[in-house]
């Protein structure tokens, strides 16, 4: 027996929606200068006006672009050295060293180098993100096979599973949780990559919005690319649950949910 | 003793883990068909043998003849828990229809509804039955089962015992069951061994047929567990239990511990 009102006090959008009430009267009073940060509804508005004009959607799919590039050639170059780590013993010899010394590099650290390396094009910044995203994959994967129960593995031999089934059948299944964790830290890394790698010398792209909008003062264009980084995120986030759902639909936890 | 189509043949067999020697100079022979139990206390030296004879552990060097054909249950039912029931039983099998010979054997252990579950969807008795299926449906010349029974309740282990029965008389695989209940291997094998320290202590053929009778193997047991140096218990023995396969008593299944209180009396 709940008033309707007490029955909106326990929502949870309640506190959301109180805010940017809140932050649209501050600004409406003028306690919150435009200079400062935009009013909710001048955001919406502006929202609106660059995706009619074509302006957020084109920089959005060049930023995308770039951060598919990046997580590409990262995540391939990750799988293939975790592959060679975790399953032969040379392979370990040969790489995991290098990989855990390149690691403790800030990858943001680079990017003087990779300017000098790769120009102010895109192939810097492309390769800043494919950097930052290969040590997330690898470091998990290699992880994720090198527990992999080796009870199942002996079990699997006994019934004449040759090597390469070995792989296919028992250590990538195995090994596929783990992964998938580090494909979630590949994600977010990108996206955190791909904010500074914009700003610098970019004529495109949701940064280069940003560091133009910083030169006007336009508060709202710069929140409404906050937002839109943050819809990057939240996508990436959950295409990676999606997959797992479908991949780890034998965990009991997920059979049931 | 020399039978050409011993499945199964150790000669010598010597397994040592550093200074520690595991096996010593030990001489098994199996004949095709033939159900051996394999008793012993942990560390003498059980598992080790079966692995050798699973083709587990490097034997090379050694007089160790085994059929290729040859599979495994272990005491942990050791599906993959990624995938489905059917394709666990079918896994690494060749030849044609590997799909319908797995829900043939399925079928067999009394599982066939159950083969598109996920295996963490089983309990303990049906995921030792696909273990089971898994293992017979390469029809092997040889079937090791690693002490299967040992984590179930005592009345699944029952019904795995006239089950794994059932399914040796159809299939008729020479078969060894590593084991330290002493009461299953009387009820189930045709001859009982007993590893010490490495070595066969004692032999037990029972000829009998199953399910044995209770008083015969209420002794032999007895006879058994005084070999390793337990105490046999004074209770009188009771009624057979009508769907048992041997009289049990299902309160204290007797298993061995690891430090019997008495050193065992030489064979």
């Amino acid at each position: 027996m709940s008033k309707p009102g007490s029955k909106m006090l326990k929502s949870r959008w309640f506190s959301p929606l109180a805010l940017l009430l809140v932050w649209e009267l501050g600004s409406l009073v003028g306690w919150i200068p435009r200079g400062t940060l935009a009013a909710p509804h001048e955001v919406l508005r502006t929202f609106g006006a660059m995706l009619a004009s074509g302006e957020l959607p084109s920089n959005l799919l060049v930023s995308f672009g770039r951060v598919a590039a990046g997580l590409a050639i990262g995540i391939s170059f990750g799988v293939a050295l975790a592959l060679i780590s975790a399953l032969s013993h040379q392979g370990e010899v040969a790489v995991d060293s290098p990989v855990q010394m390149l690691r403790t590099l800030p990858t943001l650290a680079l990017s003087p180098l990779f300017i000098v390396w790769f120009g102010i094009g895109e192939a810097p910044k492309i390769a800043l993100i494919a950097f930052g995203t290969v040590f997330p994959v690898y470091l998990n994967l290699y992880g994720g096979i090198r527990s992999v129960d080796v009870r199942l593995v002996e079990a699997a031999r006994s019934f004449g599973l040759s090597r390469s089934e070995l792989v296919r059948h028992v250590i990538l299944p195995g090994a596929l949780p783990s992964f998938l964790v580090g494909l979630r830290y590949a994600l977010s890394v990108s996206v955190l990559i791909l904010v500074v790698a914009e700003q610098i010398n970019a004529a495109r792209g949701l940064g280069y919005l940003i560091s133009e909008a910083r030169d006007f003062m336009r508060t709202d264009v710069i929140v409404v690319c906050l937002l839109v980084y943050a819809g990057l995120g939240l996508g990436a986030d959950s295409i990676v649950r999606w997959l797992e759902r479908r991949a780890l639909a034998w965990r009991p936890q997920l059979v049931e949910g | 003793m020399h039978s050409g189509r011993s499945p199964i043949a150790l000669r010598g067999f010597t397994r040592r883990y550093g200074t520690n020697t595991v096996i010593d100079d030990l001489t098994l022979e199996v004949e095709p068909g033939e159900f051996v139990a394999l008793v012993g206390r942990s560390g003498c030296g059980k598992t080790t043998l079966l692995r050798a004879l699973a083709g587990l552990d490097d034997v090379q060097g050694q007089d160790v003849r085994v059929p290729s054909s040859r599979a495994v249950v272990y005491q942990d039912a050791r599906l993959l828990p990624w995938k489905k029931v059917w394709e666990n039983v079918a896994l690494g099998l060749r030849g044609p229809d590997t799909a319908g010979r797995a829900h043939a054997a399925l079928a067999e252990v009394g599982l066939a509804q159950r083969s598109h579950a996920w295996p963490l969807t089983l309990s303990g008795g049906e995921a030792q039955r696909v273990a089971l299926a898994r293992a017979l449906v390469r029809e092997p010349e040889l079937l090791l089962l690693d002490e299967p029974f040992a984590a179930l309740d005592a009345l699944t282990r029952i019904r795995m015992h006239e089950l794994v029965l059932n399914l040796w008389h159809s299939h008729r695989p020479a078969v060894v069951l590593v084991t330290h209940d002493v009461h299953e291997a009387v009820a189930m094998a045709d001859r009982v061994l007993l590893l010490e320290r490495g070595q066969i202590a004692s032999e037990e053929r029972i000829a009998s047929a199953r399910p044995r009778d209770p008083v015969h193997a209420e002794a032999l047991r007895q006879t058994l567990l005084s070999k390793l140096g337990v105490v046999p218990s004074n209770e009188p023995s009771v009624p057979s239990v009508q769907n048992s396969v041997l009289r049990r008593n299902l309160s204290t299944p007797l298993e061995l511990s690891p430090n019997a209180s008495h050193e065992p009396t030489p064979a």
